[in-house]
C-alpha cells in the first residue's frame, strides 16, 4: 500500500503548480485549469486522508467539491465568454479596470 | 330644612332659572335668530324676559312666606381652593328679589317697547340685520343683571357686575361704525371706550375691595364677610367700603367717574332707559346697601359716600340745566338722581335709597323711552318730509302698509345725507304736544314723577331721602334740596322746549306718533311712575317696602311723613316749574334762537359745556397720560429698550457669541480645523492605499495567496512555538 505521505506530497506538489499557474499565467483558460488543478491537489489528500483514517467524509467532501468545481467553472467560461465578446481579448493583464 | 314646610318654598328651587331664561332666549335668537321674523325675535326675547320676571315674582311671593330665613340657593362649587370656597349660588332675600322684579320687570317692558322702536331704528340706520343683535345683547344683560343681584357672594356680584359692564360696552357702541350726525364715523365706539374705561377704574377699587375682603376674611360669601367685619379693625372696613365706593363710582356714574353716562347716549334709545338709567348704573346703590352691614361699621367710609353721592345730585343737575340734546339732560338727571340714591345709602337710609331706586327706574324708563318715541317721531317727520320734498308728493301717513313705509324709508336714505339732522335736539323740536299727543302725556307723567310733584312716586321716594338727609345731615338736605330745585327747572325747560311753543323744524312739524308697541308698555311704566309712591307711603301701617326690605337689612327706620320737608320740597320743585315756564313756556323758542338763558353768558355755557370736566380730564388726565404713553414708548421703549439695550447690548452680545466667539473661533478655527485635518489625514492615507488597488488580477490573487501562507505560517509558527 503507498503510504499516506506519498499522496500529500503529490497533491502539495500538484497545488503548487495550481498556485503558480494562477499567478503567473495571463490566460484565463489557463488559470482556470490551474484552478481546476488546486482543487484536485485538495481532492487527492481528502481522498488519502479519507483512505487512511477509514472515514467517509472525505469522499463526500470531495464530492461536494467536484459539484462546486463543476459550477464555479460554468460561471468562470461564461464570464471569459461575455469578456471576449466584449473587447476581444482575453489577456487578464488587460482587465484592469476596477483599480482604485 | 325648606322643604316640606309648604309648596311655595319649593320655588326657591327656579332660582337659577332666572339667569337661564335670558340665556335662553338669548341662545335660541343666536342660533335659529336668522331665519326668524324680527316679531318673532322680538317676542323670543320679550318672553325670556318675561319668565324670568315670572320666576322673580315666584322668588318674592317664596320669600315673603318664608319672613327672615335667607335662603342660599347652591347651583354648583365655583372655586375651592384651599380654604376659599365660592359657589355659585343664588341668595334670595327681599333686598335681591326687589333687585330682580325691578330689573325683569322694567326690562320686559323695556324688550316689547325696542321690537316697536329698533324695527325703525334699523331702517333709520339702513342696516336691519342688527335688529337680532340688539336683542341678544338685551337678553345678556338681563342674564348678566340677574347674576349682580342675585348672586350670594362679592365674586359672583363682580362677575354680574362684568357681565352688565360688557353688554353696557356692546350696546353703547351699536352703532359702532356709523354716525349720523356728521362726527367722525368712529365717534359712537369711542363713546363705548370711554364707558369701558371709566368703568375699569372703578372695577378696579371692586377688585381692590374684594380682594381686602379675601385677604382679610378669606371669604367672599355675603353672610361669613359681613360676620368677620365685626372682628376686624377698622381701618380694614373703611379701606374695604372706600374701594367698593371706586367701584360704586364707576358703575353708577358718580363724581369724578361720572362722564362716561352721558356720552353713552350714543347707545339706542331702549338701551340708555334699560342699562343707563334704570337697572345697571343702579347696581352700585345695590351693591352699597347689600354692603350695609359692612358700611354701618365705618361712619367715615359712609360720610364720603353722602358728600360723593350729595355733590353728584347737584352738580349733574346743574349740567343737565344746559343741554340741548333731550338724552343728554336725561342722562345728567340720571347721574343726579343716582346721586340722590347714593347719598341716601350713604346715610344709613337704606329703604329711602332703595324706594328712590325702584321710583326711578319706573320714570327715568318712561322719560328715556318717551324720548326715544319723540326722537323716532321727528326721524319719521324728516324722513317724510324729505320725501315730500323729493318726489313733491303730498306726505304719506303711517297708516300706509308697513312693508311701502319702509321701502319709502330705505329708498331715501340716501338722499337726505346732505343734510345733517339730529333728531336729539331739542333745538329742532317744539310743539310736538299736537303731532305726539300720547307721547306728551307720558313724558309729562315722567316729568312731574322726577320733578317730585305730589302724588307722582318720585314725590314719595325723593321726599324720603331728603326727611332722612334733614335729620342727618341737614348741609346735605339744602345740597339735594337745590338739586330738586335744578331737576324740577331742567325738566321744565325740557318740557316746554320738546313739547310747546312751535315746531322750530320741519321734522317736528310733520313728527309722528309711535305706534301701539311703543305706547303700551310706556303706559304701564307710566301707570307705575303714578303708582310707585304707595310702594312705601310714609303713614303708620303703609312702610310696606321698609317692612319687606327689613327682612334683609335689619335696621329700618320708618319715618313718618314730615310736612315741612314735603312742602319745602314741593314749593321749590314748583317755582323751578314756574321759572322755566316764565323763560321757557311764557314765550316760546323760534326757530335758530338762542337759548333765553344765555343772558347769564359764561356761567350758562359753562353748564351747557359741561363745566368743562371732559376737558379738565383730558388735561390733567388724559393728555398727560397720552404724554407719558408716548414718552414711554419713544424714549424708554423705543430709546432705551429698543435701540440701547436691544439692539446694543443684546444683539451686541449675541453677534459677539455668535459671531466672533462660536462661529469664528469655536466653529471655523476650533472645530472646523481639527476635522479638516483629519480629513486630512485620511486622504493622504487613502492616496497611498488606493496604489495597491491596482486592478490587476493576478497581483490580487498574489495578494490572497501571500495572505494565506502568512496566516498559515503564523499559525505552522504558533504551533511549533507551543
Amino acid at each position: 500500500m503507498v503510504p499516506l505521505n506519498y499522496y500529500i506530497i503529490l497533491s502539495a506538489i500538484l497545488f503548487t503548480i495550481g498556485a503558480l499557474g494562477v499567478l503567473i499565467r495571463r490566460n484565463p483558460l489557463i488559470i482556470f485549469m490551474s484552478i481546476e488543478l488546486m482543487l484536485n491537489a485538495a481532492n487527492l489528500a481528502l481522498i488519502a486522508f479519507s483512505s487512511a483514517f477509514n472515514e467517509l467524509d472525505g469522499q463526500i467532501f470531495v464530492f461536494f467539491v467536484i459539484a462546486v468545481a463543476a459550477a464555479e467553472v460554468a460561471v468562470g467560461l461564461a464570464l471569459i465568454v461575455q469578456i471576449f465578446k466584449s473587447r476581444h481579448n482575453i489577456n487578464v493583464d488587460e482587465i484592469n479596470q476596477l483599480k482604485g | 330644612m325648606l322643604f316640606n314646610e309648604s309648596a311655595p318654598l319649593g320655588f326657591f328651587y327656579l332660582a337659577p332659572w332666572i339667569v337661564f331664561l335670558p340665556l335662553l332666549g338669548l341662545f335660541t335668537n343666536l342660533i335659529f335668530g336668522s331665519r326668524f321674523s324680527e316679531r318673532v325675535i322680538g317676542t323670543v326675547a320679550s318672553l325670556a324676559s318675561g319668565l324670568t320676571f315670572a320666576v322673580s315674582a315666584l322668588l318674592a311671593y317664596a320669600v315673603s312666606i318664608n319672613h327672615g330665613e335667607v335662603p342660599s340657593q347652591k347651583l354648583a362649587e365655583w372655586i375651592s381652593i384651599g380654604p376659599l370656597s365660592v359657589d355659585w349660588a343664588f341668595r334670595l332675600d327681599s333686598l335681591s328679589t326687589t333687585m330682580m322684579l325691578v330689573v325683569s320687570g322694567v326690562g320686559t317692558l323695556i324688550h316689547i317697547y325696542a321690537i316697536g322702536y329698533m324695527h325703525e331704528d334699523v331702517r333709520f340706520k339702513n342696516d336691519p340685520s342688527r335688529f337680532r343683535s340688539f336683542f341678544i345683547y338685551l337678553n345678556l344683560f338681563i342674564a348678566a343683571m340677574m347674576i349682580l343681584v342675585g348672586g350670594d357672594s362679592y365674586l359672583m356680584l363682580f362677575v354680574g357686575w362684568e357681565g352688565v359692564g360688557l353688554c353696557s360696552f356692546l350696546l353703547i357702541g351699536f352703532w359702532y361704525e356709523m354716525d349720523t350726525l356728521a362726527r367722525p364715523s368712529w365717534a359712537n365706539s369711542d363713546a363705548a371706550k370711554k364707558a369701558m374705561i371709566a368703568n375699569r377704574i372703578g372695577d378696579f377699587g371692586f377688585l381692590i375691595a374684594v380682594f381686602l375682603m379675601f385677604v382679610h376674611f378669606g371669604t367672599l360669601q355675603f353672610d361669613a364677610v359681613f360676620e368677620a367685619a365685626h372682628h376686624a379693625s377698622s381701618a380694614t372696613i373703611t379701606a374695604i367700603t372706600l374701594f367698593l365706593l371706586v367701584g360704586v363710582a364707576g358703575k353708577s356714574a358718580q363724581i369724578p367717574l361720572y362722564v362716561w353716562l352721558p356720552d353713552a347716549m350714543a347707545g339706542p334709545t331702549p338701551v340708555s332707559a334699560l342699562i343707563h338709567a334704570a337697572t345697571m348704573v343702579t347696581a352700585g346703590v345695590y351693591l352699597i346697601t347689600r354692603s350695609a352691614d359692612l358700611y354701618m361699621l365705618a361712619p367715615a367710609a359712609q360720610n364720603v359716600v353722602v358728600i360723593t353721592g350729595a355733590a353728584t345730585a347737584l352738580f349733574a343737575a346743574t349740567i343737565a340745566v344746559g343741554q340741548y340734546d333731550i338724552k343728554k339732560v336725561l342722562a345728567y338727571s340720571t347721574i343726579s338722581q343716582l346721586g340722590f340714591m347714593v347719598a341716601a345709602v350713604g346715610m344709613g337710609a337704606y329703604v329711602a335709597g332703595m324706594f328712590h331706586l325702584i321710583t326711578h327706574a319706573f320714570f327715568k324708563a318712561l322719560l328715556f323711552l318717551s324720548a326715544g318715541s319723540v326722537i323716532l317721531g321727528l326721524e319719521r317727520g324728516h324722513h317724510h318730509a324729505a320725501h315730500a320734498h323729493a318726489e313733491k308728493k303730498p306726505v304719506r301717513g303711517l297708516k300706509k302698509k308697513k312693508d311701502e313705509h319702509d321701502h319709502a324709508h330705505d329708498a331715501h336714505h340716501a338722499a337726505e345725507h346732505h343734510e345733517v339732522f339730529d333728531p336729539g335736539d331739542m333745538r329742532n323740536m317744539g310743539g310736538l304736544r299736537k303731532t305726539m299727543p300720547v307721547t306728551f302725556w307720558l313724558y309729562m307723567i315722567g316729568t312731574l314723577a322726577l320733578a317730585g310733584i305730589f302724588p307722582f312716586a318720585g314725590f314719595w321716594s325723593k321726599d324720603e331721602i331728603l326727611l332722612d338727609a334733614s335729620l342727618h345731615f341737614p348741609a346735605v338736605y339744602w345740597v339735594l334740596t337745590l338739586a330738586a330745585f335744578f331737576t324740577a327747572f331742567y325738566m321744565g325747560r325740557q318740557v316746554w322746549m320738546v313739547f310747546f311753543g312751535e315746531p322750530r323744524h320741519e321734522a317736528a312739524a310733520h313728527a309722528e306718533e309711535s305706534p301701539k308697541v311703543m305706547t303700551v308698555p310706556l303706559m304701564v311704566l307710566a301707570a307705575l311712575s303714578i303708582l310707585g309712591g304707595a310702594l312705601n307711603l310714609p303713614f303708620e301701617g303703609f312702610h310696606n317696602l321698609g317692612h319687606w326690605l327689613e327682612h334683609t337689612l335689619h335696621e329700618v327706620e320708618s319715618l313718618p311723613l314730615d310736612l315741612t320737608v314735603a312742602g319745602i320740597s314741593t314749593a321749590f320743585a314748583l317755582t323751578a316749574i314756574l321759572i322755566s315756564w316764565l323763560i321757557y313756556g311764557r314765550k316760546p323758542l323760534v326757530k335758530d334762537q338762542k337759548d333765553p338763558l344765555s343772558v347769564l353768558g359764561g356761567l350758562f355755557q359753562s353748564m351747557t359745556d359741561k363745566w368743562y370736566v371732559d376737558e379738565i380730564y383730558q388735561f390733567l388726565i388724559v393728555t398727560p397720560f397720552s404724554k407719558l404713553s408716548q414718552f414711554l414708548s419713544d424714549v424708554i421703549d423705543g430709546k432705551f429698550w429698543h435701540d440701547w439695550f436691544h439692539d446694543t447690548v443684546l444683539a451686541g452680545t449675541y453677534n459677539w457669541v455668535s459671531v466672533t466667539a462660536l462661529s469664528e473661533y469655536a466653529d471655523r478655527r476650533g472645530i472646523d480645523t481639527f476635522f479638516n485635518s483629519w480629513g486630512d489625514v485620511t486622504q493622504w492615507f487613502s492616496a497611498r492605499l488606493r496604489t495597491i488597488q491596482n486592478g490587476f488580477v493576478r497581483s490580487y490573487a498574489l495578494s490572497v495567496f501571500l495572505g494565506v501562507v502568512v496566516i498559515i505560517g503564523y499559525l505552522l509558527i504558533r504551533q511549533t512555538i507551543r
